[in-house]
């Protein structure tokens, strides 16, 4: 009779907390959920709102429900969470040099040589006058695209 | 290394290495000490030059998970002559 009941409302908002960080890497795949990671949002707010009403009810009704200790630590841990996440997005990850030195729209793009994959070296300016082989007509410009990466 | 990126990827595309990223400095895309093992590496970037060797359209991102679109490029690249 006096048995309390399971607080599981605390214990969901927690799960939808960490699914909501872990599923980062995931959701960063897609432009639509990257570019703003508006699903991560989502399911942190439905996370922090099971969080609330598990809250209230582990203090309004205590004779009902358990989780008066349970709770804030989940809860804490949560809003840890979600304040790790938004540093990461919406901070670390925009420490990008300033670059002002970096040509402009309108500007010469700088001539160039690298070697290619086949260690044969390549210029801008080859890139821009060597003629497609099945049109024989030259590109009308080159996209050149630099990738964040090291190996 | 590269090779067999590109193969395994796919890439038809040039493929161009910049080991001492000297080519990255001179476009003042160097980040330093961000890879991995805090190699010095490039901030994504990317430009559109025309068959004149002028930049028509340039897209330095603030946040480096977002990037141009290919159909972004496609359609600035429509627009060239």
């Amino acid at each position: 009779m006096n048995q309390r009941r399971r607080n599981w409302h605390l214990w969901v908002g927690f799960v939808f907390c960490l699914v909501g960080f872990a599923s980062l890497p995931v959701l960063a795949r897609f432009p639509a959920t990257r570019d703003v990671p508006w699903v991560n949002f989502l399911l942190f707010g439905t996370g922090l709102a099971f969080l609330f009403v598990g809250l209230r009810r582990a203090f309004d009704q205590p004779q009902q429900y358990r989780g008066k200790i349970i709770g804030p630590i989940l809860g804490a841990f949560s809003v840890l969470i979600v304040a790790f996440f938004c540093f990461v997005v919406f901070y670390q990850i925009r420490q990008l040099p300033a670059s002002t030195g970096a040509p402009r729209v309108g500007e010469k793009a700088p001539e160039f040589v690298l070697l290619d994959t086949t260690n044969k070296p390549v210029s801008l300016s080859s890139l821009l006058s060597t003629p497609f082989v099945n049109t024989q007509m030259p590109p009308r410009g080159v996209v050149l695209v630099f990738h964040r990466g090291y190996w | 290394m590269s090779r067999d990126l590109c193969r395994k990827a796919g890439y038809m595309f040039t493929f161009l290495s910049d080991p001492k990223a000297e080519v990255i400095r001179r476009y003042d895309l160097l980040h330093a000490g961000a890879g991995v093992n805090g190699q010095d590496i490039a901030r994504p970037a990317e430009f559109l030059v025309d068959s004149s060797g002028v930049i028509r359209w340039a897209n330095l991102t603030d946040d480096y998970r977002v990037r141009a679109r290919p159909d972004q490029l496609i359609e600035r690249a429509g627009e060239l002559k």
